[in-house]
């Protein structure tokens, strides 16, 4: 039987005369389609020659001409070389140590060339010092292929030749002798032997030249104490490897403190060997890496901290700390215990910009006679003071100086006074600047004269007394630059090169008779062994500092500078890789933002939201200091930041000479005042919120201890494994059995062969980075920009998780959680893990690097309709990128969320203007491995192009693969040994017992999917301090 | 007027003396050197930098023993102490062999000393008295004439048999029409075929018929429409026409030399590598002309325009490509890089490693490449499809005995799969990521 009843749509059509059911009747729309807004008016269109017939005809002749020409191959060129170098073999990458050394990050390493392009930056493991590149170092290769980098000198923003330059340098430097004023050059502290004989050469020439050294980040009170006390200017050195208690006073020596690469020294102590670990205490601001490692992080403002040294300092020297001072007398009375007890088994580093605590601290490590205090060959990696720079700026405006040569430093931008320093460089009215891309100062310099990449340079570099490393170019300039020192060369009337000048020297003054050759090829040369120093205290110096020090007050609130991780002091901004690597401590790229304690937070009125697509919204502010204002930066409410304190990144902010994209942030050089990075600050709530770009929005584990398994020293050495090392049970039968036990899937036999694993050390990692940049620049994975990082669409292979604790500890937080009884409530499981979300004022902090984990039993495998994702036997999860359509199936059955989908096509397309969108910047990608398009899903590989080139290597050569020939990306990256790669079929590899450690667990375990990447429990040395 | 350059003046008075006056000295001369032995040593020891009537690296030989005597009064004697230790000669501060050492760039002649002097007579026998050059016009000019008979009489052929056959034709309408006039004199009707179903009613009337050949046309159609489809973007016997024609035929074939001497780099890279132009030059340097094999080009050769002629024109292009000038024997610095067309194009998305199969799996060139050897033009002999691949994989048995690296796995998978050999597939050559990373 037919049914006809009538649906109403609507109450109007009940009755009859409403218009708009009648309208709607007869016209499908309510409103005329605005079909004008693209087909313009209709008479141009009826006057249009164009008939419908005719445009048809027109797509349908195009489309039949696409296809016929899609069926016709296009004809690939091949040109070889004419006359082939013999050291390139196309397809066979060329290794060459060389080292860093820009002013600001220091590093001796390996370059990988293919087809002699430059492509990888690797760790020189001859280097003994500094032997591990960081994040920076690591895409420094990048900033080569910088299509914003000078391609030839200018002058008054025109194009000159370099005779041009040379004539008017050298008719300058003439002029001046007769008019008696000075030529000074500007330079980052050099610790370059060579550079200094040169610049005393062209002093000879012209005696009116005069050297000076500016570091935009500097650490001029350490250098300024080293120098009181041991006669040298120079930085005290420290091996926290010989270390058993740690006591840092707000120095960040796992960043960028005295010129980093302290991690490798001080990552030797932290695994437990034999049930021992070094015991680390940080007193801190701003939550740094370096705070995120220590067993005990105490968060205390600038002049807390002063007063906490000075307590120190008396308590070890018989004093009496006063109990007025009660909320930092217990902890100083217990440190100085502790201190007492192990002697010179401890040492004190102090980062505080101030001359008074940098003494305090050199006495104290001196009294305590400490091992881990090597003062004899100090580090020469800083050696500016902050008055040379105002000096310069006085003598340029009293129109003493004639001529200003500015290296690489960029005074006007980095300065707090940059103005002044601008108008200065007008009074004296010849100024070069050598730089690699246009910056603030190079603008208003006479001359540019384009600087080359380090990797087309020549130098050479005593980073540490005794101890020299070499700079070679691994490439021939790309544009028509010059190095610095080969311009100070011919304005001295020198006819040779850089090469032979640094070579000469060295055969002269350093290498003692050993070969140069050898020299160029480790990269590193250490001389003999050096005599000690004798330490000169003065006394009534100590007893001033000590009381400068105790009358610390801070008034209002502190603004705690700081370099981030990603940027340094901002001379890479340009470089795209480091613009998207998310900070290690908020996980937010793209920018850099004003930290703050959640309390002052809430007392200022500021939020941090999570909006509707994921992103993350702060509050901007107006931070003001001494007059000086930066009006809206955003705010990011951080876990551990002393409350009373901000801290805000020095390195960005820059307008000039940089691709619109990668002009982020504020310029927080702009209250840099005196080189001081603490700062008296008012802060100023403004409308409107920032959008973050943050990669990490989930700050807690929630008592989820079974993802980062962490226990004490202490239990470690005394209960068994099975109490902090639990193997997850899943209910069979209703029985309770070991996970491992249970299976979906059928299991295959991998004792044959290869067998790849992956161990990472939750106890070595310190989070800092350079595998994430190691494997973007080793699978050319793409930059996607702020945008699409906003909304999780970062491409990253390798991620290195943050967590904080909720409670005062992990162990708390898992303690709460098993207390939960009910649904509602402080003690319910609703309302309980609500509390759990929020991370606690002062967290305990754990990093955890996640990749695929290429599992054994793999979900996504198993869910891909057409097979594009499989395993193979030797332990990698493959993914065939050709083959793959796209479902993202598989992206969503991971339980590991390792797995990245290109959402667009990255490379070639203007939407995404970075590297892998010009030729030039195209020359880093790795030859080896595809450039995914749009559409495929794509994740970490474990770098099979590197495992097959050692066992194709192996192969050709006829022998068995050595255990540290497998390497990926991240495991060769990582200079503490926290990521361990190898064949766990091979048990005398490194990978294979470290499989056997009672602290191996894998992710998830509980899931089943046995992954071939596992983890140690990080244990935590909590005795009571 | 034609003025005849001085040098090319005393090799003509040169072999007019040989010719008119030598004879009766040339007893001895002959007396003294086998020409023919002389040519033998000549190639094996001279011919890289002398020609008989060409300066190369050296100058030119013919008639040097002669010439020296003439222009410079040197005695044999002299050429054998030349010959033998030069560096000495130069030394010793002899002014004609210094004048010759600067004349030719200063480079140093390489010393003979097992050279008998019994074997310079040898070699100056035949410089003096080059066998002549075997007569090549001739030949080819009657290969040309052989070859247009054989194609015109299989034109005349076919033009008689058609003809005949139109002869019967005419003749079968001519019988079928007298034989109609007989009938129609003798009164005999002859009775017309009755109006059928044409038979393509008849089919189309068939509904079965239909359906069936309707099933049998698509299906013919799509297969060849998938056999069309499968082979886009194949491109076997591809054969582009490159900018010097290079033939592996003479290189590989005639001369059997080494694969791997040019493309080197297959050794260790995953390239194989498309040698540089300092490579050709190697050997060019001294090969400035084509000679041809000794039968000369074979009609084939000739058709396609493959002359001697020919060849030596390409010699000169890559002369001109890598800036060598053969009148100063230098290089001018003036280099042009080749555009050569690839003809083996494999996807971005696949790894091939050329050392991998040529150096540990031991594969001969020619099972991807085909018979290069062969090639007179070079063109793709494999389809180079995953199938392709895939299936060599499954065939092919790795060399696992004499290879260190495998010892263990060898062992350990055999016992696995119970046998002594194993292949490429079951050694893990099927997996995805081995080739798609």
């Amino acid at each position: 039987m037919a049914s006809h009843k009538t649906y109403w749509k609507s109450e109007a059509e009940l009755s009859e005369k409403d218009q708009a059911v009648s309208h709607l009747k007869h016209n499908e729309f309510a409103e005329t389609l605005p079909v004008n807004d693209f087909l313009e008016d209709e008479a141009s269109l009826q006057s249009s020659e164009t008939s419908r017939r005719d445009f048809l005809k027109f797509v349908g002749f195009s489309t039949a001409a696409v296809t016929l020409a899609a069926c016709e191959g296009p004809v690939k060129k091949s040109i070889p070389y004419v006359i082939q170098p013999d050291e390139i073999v196309p397809g066979v990458a060329n290794y060459y140590a060389t080292t860093i050394s820009d002013g600001f990050d220091f590093a001796s390493i390996l370059v990988k060339t293919r087809e002699g392009r430059p492509i990888k930056i690797e760790n020189n493991d001859r280097a003994r010092l500094f032997g591990g590149a960081n994040a920076r170092v690591q895409a420094s290769v990048l900033n080569l292929y910088d299509k914003f980098r000078l391609q030839g000198p200018l002058a008054a923003g025109a194009d000159v030749s370099w005779d041009t330059l040379d004539t008017a340098v050298k008719a300058r430097l003439d002029a001046l002798s007769s008019t008696g004023q000075k030529a000074v050059i500007l330079s980052a502290s050099t610790t370059s032997p060579s550079y200094k004989a040169l610049v005393a050469q062209l002093k000879e020439s012209n005696p009116s030249v005069e050297h000076v050294s500016y570091d935009a980040v500097s650490s001029g009170a350490a250098v300024e104490a080293y120098t009181q006390v041991f006669g040298e200017s120079g930085l005290a050195d420290y091996d926290f490897s010989k270390a058993d208690v740690i006591l840092s006073f707000d120095a960040d020596f796992l960043g960028d403190w005295q010129g980093g690469s302290y991690a490798k020294s001080y990552v030797a102590n932290r695994v437990p060997k034999h049930g021992h670990m070094s015991h680390h205490v940080q007193l801190e601001s701003n939550m740094t890496l370096t705070g995120a490692n220590a067993d005990k992080r105490i968060p205390l403002n600038n002049a807390e901290i002063k007063r906490a040294l000075t307590a120190l300092y008396k308590a070890l020297n018989g004093g009496v700390v006063s109990e007025s001072d009660s909320s930092i007398a217990g902890y100083v009375n217990a440190m100085a215990d502790k201190l007492r007890t192990v002697g010179s088994k401890a040492v004190v580093v102090c980062g505080i910009e101030d001359v008074n605590a940098q003494l305090l601290t050199l006495a104290i490590n001196d009294s305590l006679n400490s091992e881990a205090f090597d003062p004899a060959a100090p580090r020469y990696v800083r050696s500016s003071t902050a008055s040379a720079m105002d000096q310069l700026i006085a003598e340029m405006n009293s129109g003493a100086v004639g001529a200003l040569f500015i290296d690489k430093v960029n005074p006007v931008y980095s300065l707090a006074n940059g103005a002044a320093f601008a108008e200065a460089m007008q009074k004296v009215g010849f100024t070069v600047c050598s730089t690699f891309s246009m910056n603030e100062t190079a603008e208003l310099a006479s001359f540019v004269a384009a600087n080359s990449h380090y990797l087309e340079s020549w130098a050479d570099a005593q980073p540490k007394k005794g101890y020299y490393t070499l700079t070679q170019p691994v490439i021939r300039n790309l544009f028509d630059t010059r190095q610095f020192e080969e311009c100070l060369l011919k304005w001295s009337g020198s006819t040779d090169t850089y090469h032979d000048f640094i070579k000469g020297q060295w055969t002269e003054d350093v290498l003692g008779g050993h070969a140069w050759n050898k020299a160029v090829q480790d990269g590193v040369f250490e001389a003999a062994a050096l005599e000690s120093v004798d330490a000169r205290f003065d006394e009534t110096l100590l007893q001033a500092a000590q009381r400068s020090l105790a009358a610390a007050q801070s008034e209002g609130m502190e603004l705690v500078l700081y370099t981030k991780t990603g940027m340094g002091d901002g001379q890479m901004a340009n470089n795209p890789w480091l613009q998207e690597f998310p900070d290690p401590i908020s996980r937010a790229s793209w920018d850099n933002y004003l930290t703050i304690s959640k309390a002052d937070a809430e007392a200022y009125g500021l939020k941090n939201v999570n909006v509707a697509n994921g992103g993350l919204d702060g509050s901007y502010v107006k931070v003001t200091v001494n007059g000086t204002s930066i009006s809206n930066v955003p705010v990011m409410i951080q876990p551990g930041q002393a409350q009373g304190t901000v801290g805000l990144a020095l390195g960005y902010g820059r307008k000039v000479g940089l691709q619109t994209e990668m002009q982020t942030g504020v310029n927080a050089y702009s209250v840099y005042f005196n080189g001081s990075k603490v700062q008296e600050v008012t802060i100023e709530k403004q409308s409107g919120m920032h959008e973050f770009a943050c990669i990490q929005l989930h700050k807690t584990l929630m008592g989820r201890g079974d993802i980062i398994k962490e226990t004490t020293l202490e239990d470690f050495i005394h209960k068994p494994a099975s109490e902090w090392n639990e193997v997850p049970v899943v209910s069979l039968d209703h029985q309770e059995v070991p996970a491992s036990t249970v299976d979906l899937w059928e299991s295959f036999d991998r004792s044959v062969g290869h067998h790849f694993n992956l161990s990472i050390d939750l106890n070595a990692c310190t989070g800092c980075g350079a595998c994430v940049i190691a494997c973007h620049a080793e699978n050319n994975v793409p930059v996607v920009g702020k945008k699409e990082i906003r909304v999780s669409r970062d491409m990253h292979w390798l991620r290195i998780d943050r967590y904080y604790s909720s409670e005062e500890s992990f162990a708390a937080d898992d303690a709460k959680k098993e207390s939960f009884d009910g649904l509602f409530g402080e003690k319910g499981s609703l309302g309980g893990f609500g509390t759990l979300e929020d991370p606690s004022a002062n967290p305990q902090v754990a990093f955890q690097p996640v990749m695929c984990q290429h599992c054994n039993h793999a979900p996504c495998e198993t869910v891909c309709p057409v097979a594009a994702t499989s395993h193979s036997r030797q332990g990698q999860n493959h993914m065939a990128y050709n083959r793959c359509i796209g479902t993202r199936y598989c992206a969503n059955n991971c339980p590991y969320k390792v797995r990245r989908f290109n959402w667009f096509r990255y490379n070639q397309n203007d939407e995404f203007d970075f590297h892998m969108n010009n030729d030039l910047g195209r020359m880093v990608l790795n030859p080896d491995v595809n450039v995914r398009s749009r559409g495929v899903m794509e994740k970490c590989s474990f770098c099979i192009q590197r495992t097959q080139k050692a066992i194709l290597d192996a192969k050709a050569e006829g022998r068995a693969v050595k255990d540290a020939e497998f390497q990926t990306a991240c495991s060769a990256a990582c200079d503490t040994g926290a990521l361990v790669f190898g064949d766990v079929n091979d048990k005398e590899s490194e990978v294979a017992q470290l499989k056997e450690s009672e602290r191996m667990y894998h992710l998830l375990e509980h899931v089943g999917t046995q992954p071939n990447v596992f983890y140690h429990v990080k244990v935590r040395n909590t005795e009571k301090a | 007027m034609k003025v005849i350059p001085s040098r090319l003046s005393s090799i003509f008075s040169a072999l007019l003396f040989a010719l008119f006056v030598l004879p009766a000295i040339a007893q001895d001369a002959e007396a003294s050197g086998d020409p023919a032995k002389g040519k033998q040593l000549f190639n094996q020891n001279c011919a890289a930098c002398h020609a008989l009537n060409r300066k190369m690296t050296g100058p030119a030989l013919a008639n040097v023993e002669q010439r020296l005597y003439d222009d410079e009064g040197l005695e044999k004697e002299w050429l054998y102490a030349w010959i033998k230790n030069s560096a000495g000669m130069i030394a010793s501060g002899d002014a004609y062999a210094n004048r010759i050492y600067n004349e030719y760039n200063q480079a140093a002649m390489t010393a003979f000393p097992t050279l008998s002097n019994e074997d310079i007579d040898n070699i100056l026998a035949y410089a003096a008295a080059p066998p002549p050059a075997a007569p090549v016009a001739a030949p080819t000019a009657q290969v040309a004439v052989s070859a247009e008979g054989a194609s015109s009489t299989n034109d005349i052929v076919l033009a008689v048999l058609s003809f005949v056959l139109v002869v019967l034709i005419v003749m079968l309408y001519l019988v079928n029409k007298t034989l109609r006039q007989i009938a129609a004199a003798n009164g005999i009707e002859v009775q017309e075929r009755a109006q059928r179903t044409p038979i393509w009613k008849a089919i189309v009337q068939n509904q079965f018929l239909v359906f069936v050949s309707a099933v049998v046309l698509l299906l013919a159609s799509a297969y060849f429409a998938y056999a069309y489809m499968m082979q886009v973007g194949i491109d076997q016997g591809y054969a582009p026409v490159q900018p010097i024609h290079y033939s592996h035929k003479i290189h590989a074939g005639d001369n059997k030399i080494e694969c791997t001497y040019c493309h080197s780099s297959a050794r260790v890279s995953k390239h194989s590598g498309i040698p540089s132009l300092n490579v050709c030059m190697n050997c060019h340097k001294s090969i400035y002309e084509y000679k041809g094999n000794p039968e000369g080009p074979s009609a084939e050769d000739l058709a396609n325009g493959y002359t001697n002629e020919f060849y030596t024109g390409e010699i000169k292009k890559l002369y001109k490509a890598v800036g060598w000038d053969e009148e100063t024997q230098s290089y001018t610095g003036d280099a042009q890089p080749v555009e050569w067309v690839r003809i083996h194009n494999l996807p971005d998305f696949v790894y091939f490693n050329h050392s991998q199969h040529y150096n540990v799996a031991g594969v001969e060139c020619q099972t991807c490449h085909g018979p290069v050897e062969e090639m007179e033009v070079m063109y793709q002999h494999a389809p180079l499809t995953m199938g392709w691949c895939i299936n060599c994989h499954r065939e092919t048995n790795v060399q696992l005995t004499s290879n260190p690296y495998y010892e263990k796995i060898h062992e350990e998978l055999s016992q696995k799969y119970g046998v002594k050999e194993l292949t490429a597939a079951q050694m893990g050559g099927l997996e995805c990521g081995k080739c798609h990373y």
